[in-house]
């Protein structure tokens, strides 16, 4: 295949550099790296989909037609692993990496050869993953949170899923090490921490989040593994430990994830909304207060999972409001960005459109989510498809949105090219129809009382489970039309201005042409 | 990586902060174990496996009859195990004790776990036991057979609706004897 050759250790100029699969190997740059990330979340975000797929066409009519009920375990509780930890957290490192550095004025990451190591154990953890659903036994299918019993009584498949969580959780540490160091030590001159973007803001409190709670979640998965190989009992009832712990250490680490997940989001999101609405970011410093409210908060309101586990009611009462609280500063941001368009003179490219899209979807997820924190309305709902529509609400759009946003958004700076805007308007409305026909009907269905994680399922729910496997098959074509697009946009088209967007204000869009060249402020520039 | 600038040290040093504080929050994780324990313990959410002390203003409530079932299940373990009597009716307040009888009927030492299950939930917090089989591993020879108590009051302040209650035990299998058990 690919030569190995043409790495000569060229640092000596700036356009010069190893060619051949070998540059993508050993590449410590951080826009290499950075692609890497983004391309490796795109395929393993198709993997998820190609599950969720599966899951919507067994849901496609009641009675069992094409997945067992162990393979629809499997494929459920995958699903749920390959998004989280596969695509949507590795994007966001992704974005960090092509742009914290450019945000700042930094030349590269602090740890550029860290960097290259924190990615290239993903493609084994993914592969671990993936593999998992070929050996004995099949995948890991107790669900993604991975609860014991079910957990410690499983197959080989669950000692894959458990090191790749290890590795995973070891290359989101590096990571978030990285982001970290290079954010607070390496900003150009002149630029203090509250004259930093929005973006790098949220990822530094992000990484933050990272390391409070990733080495927690490797905690617990040791214990698990100890538990089913080693003899010991901190989850087997019968040796005197307690499945209920499990929960309560893995939501421990499970809550600060959601925001882990969501925070860079916003970020994103704050760059964007000022950017097209050719006004400063409405709040800033309100929004970094926010932002750090809502991460210190995430880490208090973890036992709402669990209303249904036996709990005192003291508990619950206490993680009802802590939780109902975390709904301020989020209500601040929402104001925010609707304060920063007010007034605006507004306009709606592609970046524009998902930006204003996760607002909107985001703001109903964010609100289901308040109804399910009180707790008589969450033993109602518990388990049920209203839970699935929640949590898709804030992270397909919430989450995965505000990347599409980013991609659309950064595309013309590194690339060099303009994305095609007539096809990114049809991704986004395509993507906006069936993302709502897919999951707005499950609240309907949660509230009428179907659970989630079972292949059948009574005949009363026909109607309602074949519009959302409807949506859902939509949905998932719309997504190789972005393939389409962003492939497009790489070969060619229109030649992108160092200023494609008239109110962009960050470094990367004033200081630096299009493309990003392949070593940029290896003098940092000076920020007044 | 051409990076070698004023910065790498303190770079380094952050780096070496950062990872200690990975370090620190993974022991923390295993830290929760034993808080998560205490914090019971405390609170009394759950020591269904401790010896309860009875309040001293208990009295029996010679006007009201409760009717206990009680139940014994084995999981994966050779043996069997039955309570000597499958009920008893008693007026609330007052101490009672039942036996139950296990045998290993394999030819093999084995120690087990009995774990407790109560029903309605709530006859936990009106349930004071002094003595339990549960609250200790038991460990049986090849082929031994051995009787256990369990001694127990149940308070006048359970719910006057309730008139059956069903206590009920299972015995499972602790790995290694139960040497790597916590309890």
């Amino acid at each position: 295949m690919a030569a190995v050759h043409g790495d000569a250790h060229g640092h000596g100029h700036d356009d010069h550099h190893p060619s051949g699969i070998m540059r993508w190997v050993r590449t410590t740059n951080h826009k290499d790296i950075g692609t890497m990330y983004l391309w490796f979340s795109f395929t393993m975000f198709l993997v998820g989909g190609f599950l969720a797929m599966g899951i919507r066409a067994e849901l496609y009519q009641p009675g069992i037609q094409i997945l067992e009920p162990e393979l629809f375990n499997q494929f459920t509780t995958l699903h749920g692993l390959i998004m989280v930890f596969g695509a949507i957290m590795p994007a966001f490192v992704g974005f960090a990496n092509w742009q914290v550095p450019l945000m700042i004025g930094a030349p590269d990451m602090a740890f550029a050869r860290m960097n290259n190591w924190s990615f290239w154990l993903l493609p084994v953890a993914g592969t671990l993953l993936v593999s998992s659903f070929f050996v004995p036994g099949g995948a890991a299918a107790g669900g993604w949170t991975f609860y014991p019993p079910l957990s410690t009584q499983g197959g080989l498949g669950v000692d894959l899923m458990i090191f790749s969580v290890h590795i995973l959780g070891a290359s989101s540490i590096m990571g978030s090490i990285n982001i970290i160091t290079t954010i607070l030590n390496m900003r150009a001159p002149g630029m203090t921490l509250m004259k930093m973007p929005m973006f790098v803001w949220t990822w530094l409190i992000t990484a933050y989040l990272l390391v409070l709670v990733m080495p927690v979640l490797a905690g617990v998965v040791t214990m698990l593994l100890t538990d089913r190989h080693f003899g010991t009992s901190f989850f087997n009832a019968a040796g005197g430990g307690d499945p209920v712990m499990f929960q309560h250490i893995f939501w421990f680490f499970g809550h600060p994830e959601v925001y882990i997940m969501i925070l860079p989001a916003f970020g994103i999101v704050s760059e964007i909304i000022p950017t097209f609405s050719r006004k400063p970011l409405f709040g800033y410093s309100s929004m970094v207060y926010a932002t750090a409210s809502i991460a210190i908060l995430s880490c208090v309101v973890w036992a709402h999972h669990m209303f249904t586990a036996g709990m005192p009611t003291v508990g619950q009462l206490f993680f009802m409001y802590a939780t109902m609280l975390i709904a301020v500063p989020t209500g601040v941001k929402v104001f925010n960005w609707t304060a920063t368009m007010w007034r605006g003179s507004m306009s709606f490219e592609t970046p524009m459109l998902f930006a204003i899209g996760f607002i909107f979807l985001f703001v109903i997820g964010g609100f289901s989510g308040v109804i399910c924190a009180i707790v008589p309305i969450d033993i109602q709902v518990q388990d049920t498809y209203y839970v699935i529509a929640h949590f898709h609400y804030v992270l397909v759009s919430g989450a995965l949105f505000s990347l599409f946003a980013g991609v659309y958004y950064w595309l013309p700076k590194w690339t060099g090219h303009m994305y095609s805007e007539t096809l990114g308007k049809w991704h986004f409305w395509l993507s906006m129809f069936f993302f709502n026909l897919t999951f707005f009907v499950q609240h309907f269905l949660g509230l009428a009382g179907m659970p989630r994680r079972i292949p059948d399922y009574n005949i009363q729910f026909a109607d309602f489970n074949m519009i959302s496997s409807i949506g859902a098959f939509g949905f998932g074509l719309t997504q190789l039309l972005f393939l389409y697009i962003v492939i497009n946009c790489i070969r060619g088209g229109e030649k992108a201005p160092q200023m494609p967007w008239d109110g962009a204000t960050t470094l990367e869009w004033t200081h630096l042409p299009s493309p990003a060249p392949y070593h940029s402020f290896e003098t940092p520039p000076i920020v007044k | 990586m051409g990076l070698m600038n004023s910065n790498s040290r303190a770079n380094v040093l952050m780096f070496k902060k950062l990872m200690v504080f990975s370090l620190v929050m993974f022991v923390f994780g295993y830290a929760l174990v034993p808080f998560y324990e205490k914090f019971c313990e405390v609170t009394g959410i759950n020591n269904l496996l401790q010896p309860d002390v009875l309040t001293k203003d208990n009295w029996v409530d010679e006007a009201r009859w409760v009717t206990i079932e009680f139940d014994a299940n084995i999981r994966g373990l050779p043996w069997q195990f039955k309570p000597l009597q499958s009920s008893a009716r008693i007026h609330p307040g007052e101490p009672i004790t039942v036996m139950y009888e296990i045998t290993n009927s394999s030819n093999r030492e084995i120690a087990g776990q009995a774990i407790p299950s109560y029903s309605p939930r709530f006859l936990e917090k009106h349930l004071k036991k002094f003595e339990c089989f549960c609250f200790t591993k038991q460990v049986l020879k090849a082929n031994e057979t051995r009787q256990m108590p369990v001694q127990f009051v149940i308070e006048p302040g359970l719910p006057a609706d309730v008139d059956t209650v069903t206590i009920s035990y299972t015995f499972f299998e602790l790995p290694d004897g139960g040497n790597t058990a916590k309890k």
